[in-house]
């Protein structure tokens, strides 16, 4: 097992370096850059714009301007941040949590509904429920999540008026109430897409499952149905799910940066998007290569998971 | 119990432990009720075993489950009445079954591997059946599932209460299934094709088993099967089942020694018997009996169509393939699964030799090896005079020519996009051998060769049955016009009937055409039946060699003779000669990687008939 872990980290590394040199290469790609805002500026001469821009390197090949980038990273330097010059990791630090928040909460919406609704679909295959459910599953997986979100807000926090329109909280309050309130719309917008997959996927799992001999053989046996679906099937069906699970994670990260800046969610997803807009080389590339290891420590986890719980691979 | 008790039949005196009378299973296909099980009627009485044998399609495991109502309730109907003891159970509410199920009639099924949750420990899953029927305690289902699990067999059962199924070999599994289906103590165990999936070895060691449990339970056995061999060891009293309906349903000696409808004649002629071939010096055609009439031709032996003087077609020589275990960060080997060690064998044009064995004995492996489909280790292979293993990608092309393979599965070896005659046509195109308009002529030829008709060539493979499927991948294997022909299990997968004609059909093409057949097969019967000469394989090697008649008439190497006394003998007077319950597995050929194979000594006991030596 440790030698699987030590090899997958390997790896890991390897593929850090890729995403990356890529990432890199894109970001200065672009056209406009970290100065170009300033060039604008008559109070700034060309002279004053050359010096800045050798102050932060920027004039080097890019080539070498990425090996110092990656050497600063490996020793554990992220870099600063171009407009307010707080270091990095501080910053993802300080928008981590809104972050985290949203998606545990999309997640816990996800797999609690989305399993349930997947498991009654497969148990009561073709029924009205089932076809309701598959019908609203391909709704749900069609409908962007900005517009969703955008007519979330129209509905519930405009013409309604039950939701706050934005933010974490209400600036002075605070109270857990408050957070609670403010997550709401949000949570749910993300969950939708999250949902409806783990529905499709948690029904199609079990659907397997339930016409394998294994279950015929628990029926022979005279137990009940509900011993039989949620011991002998469920047990079954939720192995492929949390390897679902660990692939599904960058579609919640990429839904949760939409969300986030419709709802104005102080999270790394908003953060991101303005850090690209002002070229803000060093955060982008931070939230870039932190996001990449959290992707790939999340699928390393669902592996090890799956280790763990299916006893034909604990044995090795 | 007020009803009165309905009179018993045959020679049950009592109520029979299960009574079908008139019972119909339908299925529902495009809104129409399709009966698969039409009006079938048998008892089982007290202590009794009931064989239920038929061909696949014959409805016997759809009239299993429907006794059990097992039979998905949207898409299946079953009427008539099934007794229990006197008790009704088709119109029972489905709560009321349940607590039949598992208690009072108890099944095991076909397929091991798959019959038993994965991920559930094997002590859960005999223990939930006494939790939930009798109602007992969580340690006192542990204990007693301990004590089933010593009851068949099991070594070593109290520290296995807490294994996985994959733990545990297919026959092991199977043993697990008995136990848990004991659990409550049944009046009735069905049996569906228990033996089936299961090495010979293995399958008479779970025979013995329900013989003997049965006599310690006092329970009654209703045993699905398709083979006649395992019918005449276990069974009092057969239904032969055709085409959904019982045809015929007697006691198993008058079933065997004066079968009254024709089906069942057509059947018992087309089962190999091992020993039938003693006192022959040729392979024989398999008789066929007309389904409907009865009418049966009379087989002749084969003509002599060993070319023994020439230069054999086929020569290996020291063949090893061994697969390496990898384990670990750098792949390290961690062992090898010495599959074929040091194989040598010869074979002439018009001459089958036979390899047999138990599953993972490296007999596939060898076929394989020998067509380079896997690349062996050392050794030599030579065909016509050219050795395969040092040629390159094109000049092995151009031999593979004269060495064709055909699989077991004849399902899956057929692509199901690709029309028949496509599919024979395939190997002509490969090699550029024909033109369109010839290639049709040859297709149509070789579709008629195997028994086909020309017209057939348009129809895809999901239109032909399993035999037929067979005949079509003999047919490809033809096109080529290749002399060697590797037939991996070829005939394993069929019906009994099916595999008679299949083999009859071979045997003609050998005579005509000269063929060699290389025949990998675990069924010794068959075997017998169609080989001019026999290599039993056991862990990767030859144990033992020779013409068929000396190789069956005096086995020599314990592992032939252990082999061949496992064959279940179609002939109910035999039934009485108990072998006495073993439990030897399967040995598994995995060795360290440092294993060095030992020098074996050979002894030659006739012409041409040579044993490895052993260990006493």
């Amino acid at each position: 097992m440790l030698r699987y872990v030590a090899n997958r980290l390997l790896q890991a590394v390897m593929l850090l370096v890729i995403v990356s040199a890529i990432g890199f290469a894109i970001l200065h790609l672009a056209p406009g850059g970290p100065l170009s805002q300033f060039a604008a500026s008559s109070q700034m001469t060309q002279e004053d714009l050359d010096r800045v821009t050798r102050q932060l390197g920027l004039d080097r090949p890019l080539p070498i301007q990425y090996l110092d980038w990656l050497g600063r990273m490996v020793r554990g330097d992220w870099g600063h941040s171009y407009r307010d010059g707080e270091a990095v990791l501080s910053v993802i630090g300080s928008h981590l949590g809104a972050t985290l928040e949203l998606m545990v909460t999309a997640t816990i919406i996800a797999v609690l509904l989305g399993g349930w609704v997947g498991v009654i679909g497969a148990v009561r295959r073709y029924s009205l429920f089932d076809q309701l459910a598959t019908v609203g599953a391909m709704i749900a997986l069609s409908i962007p999540t900005f517009w969703f979100g955008l007519v979330t807000i129209y509905v519930f926090s405009i013409q309604l008026g039950w939701l706050p329109a934005g933010n974490r909280e209400t600036i002075g309050d605070g109270s857990m109430l408050d957070l609670l309130h403010h997550l709401i719309a949000p949570a749910m917008v993300l969950a939708l897409v999250e949902t409806a997959m783990w529905g499709r996927y948690m029904r199609s799992s079990m659907l397997e499952v339930i016409n394998q001999d294994y279950i015929r053989t628990a029926r022979a046996k005279g137990l009940p149905e509900r011993r039989i679906l949620a011991l002998h099937a469920l047990r079954n069906a939720l192995l492929p799910m949390i390897t679902i699970a660990g692939l599904q994670f960058p579609t919640l990260l990429g839904g949760a940066l939409v969300t986030e800046t419709v709802f104005t969610w102080p999270g790394m997803g908003r953060l991101f998007l303005d850090s690209i807009g002002y070229r803000d080389y060093p955060v982008v590339m931070g939230i870039l290569m932190f996001s990449a290891m959290m992707v790939l420590v999340g699928s390393l986890l669902a592996d090890i998971l799956y280790a763990v719980v299916d006893p034909r691979i604990r044995m090795e | 119990m007020t009803s009165p008790v309905p009179p018993a039949c045959f020679d049950a005196v009592a109520t029979p432990v299960l009574s079908a009378t008139g019972l119909t299973t339908s299925f529902s296909r495009d809104g129409q009720w399709l009966p698969v099980v039409r009006n079938i009627s048998f008892d089982v009485a007290a202590r009794e075993t009931v064989a239920i044998v038929g061909e696949s399609g014959s409805g016997k495991s759809v009239t299993a489950l429907s006794i059990m109502r097992l039979i998905p309730q949207q898409s299946g109907r079953i009427e008539g009445s099934v007794r229990l003891a006197g008790r009704e159970l088709l119109t029972l509410p489905e709560q009321a079954m349940r607590e039949v199920r598992g208690n009072e009639i108890a099944m095991i099924f076909q397929e091991p591997m798959t019959s038993l949750n994965p991920v559930l420990t094997i002590g859960t899953q005999i223990s939930e059946a006494l939790v939930y029927h009798r109602g007992l305690s969580r340690t006192a289902a542990e204990a007693e599932s301990i004590r089933l699990l010593d009851h068949v067999r099991i070594p070593a059962a109290v520290s296995r209460f807490a294994d996985y199924p994959h733990h545990f070999s297919g026959g092991m599994r199977q043993r697990v299934m008995i136990a848990m289906a004991l659990a409550c103590k049944p009046k009735l165990l069905i049996a569906d094709e228990p033996t089936t999936a299961l090495d010979v070895t293995i399958q008479a060691q779970i025979v013995e088993l329900l013989k003997e449990l049965q006599q310690d339970e006092g329970m009654s056995i209703l045993f699905i099967t398709h083979d006649m061999g395992v019918v005449a060891e276990v069974a009092d009293r057969t239904v032969v089942m055709y085409h959904g309906e019982a045809v015929e349903t007697d006691r198993t000696t008058r079933i065997f020694t004066a079968p009254s409808h024709a089906y069942t004649r057509a059947l018992l002629s087309a089962v190999p018997r091992l020993g039938s071939m003693a006192g022959r010096a040729q392979p024989m055609r398999f008789p066929i009996v007309d389904k409907v009439t009865g009418g049966s031709d009379t087989p002749v032996e084969m003509p002599d169509t060993v070319a023994r003087t020439e230069r054999p077609v086929l020569e290996v020589k020291h063949l090893t393939t061994r697969f390496p275990i990898r384990s670990g960060l750098f792949g390290r080997i961690a062992g090898r699964v010495h599959a074929v060690e040091n194989v040598s064998f010869s074979l002439h044009a018009g001459e089958t030799l036979a390899l047999v064995g138990e599953s993972g004995c490296g007999k596939s492996t060898t076929g394989r090896s020998i067509l380079k489909l896997i690349t062996p280790d050392s050794g030599s292979v030579v065909v016509d005079g050219e050795d395969v293993l040092g040629m390159g990608a094109r000049e092995l092309r151009a031999l593979r020519r004269r060495m064709q393979i055909v699989f077991q599965d004849p399902f899956a070896s057929l692509n199901p996009r690709m029309s028949v005659g496509a599919a024979i046509a395939a190997p002509l195109h490969a090699n550029r051998l024909a033109a369109a308009s010839e290639a049709r002529d040859k297709i149509a030829d070789l579709l008629v060769r195997v028994g086909l008709s020309a017209d057939m060539a348009r129809r895809y493979p999901h239109e032909f049955s399993g035999g037929q499927r067979q005949r079509i991948c003999i047919a490809r294997a033809l096109a080529l016009q290749p002399k060697l022909i590797i037939a991996d299990e070829a005939v394993s997968a069929l019906d009994v009937s099916v595999k008679a004609q299949v083999v009859n059909l071979m045997l003609e093409l050998q005579d005509s055409m000269k063929l060699s057949y290389l025949f990998i097969s675990h069924d010794m019967a068959v075997v017998e039946r169609m080989s001019h000469r026999v290599a039993v394989m056991y862990l990767g090697e030859i144990v033992e060699i020779g013409p068929r008649a000396a190789v069956f008439g005096d086995p020599q190497h314990p592992y032939t003779k252990k082999l061949m006394a496992a064959v279940p003998i179609p002939d109910p007077a035999r039934r009485t000669t108990r072998r006495g319950i073993s439990n030897d597995e399967i040995r598994s050929p995995v060795r360290a990687p440092d294993y060095q194979p030992p020098a074996r000594q050979y002894r030659e006991v006739s012409p041409g008939h040579i044993v490895q030596l052993w260990d006493a």
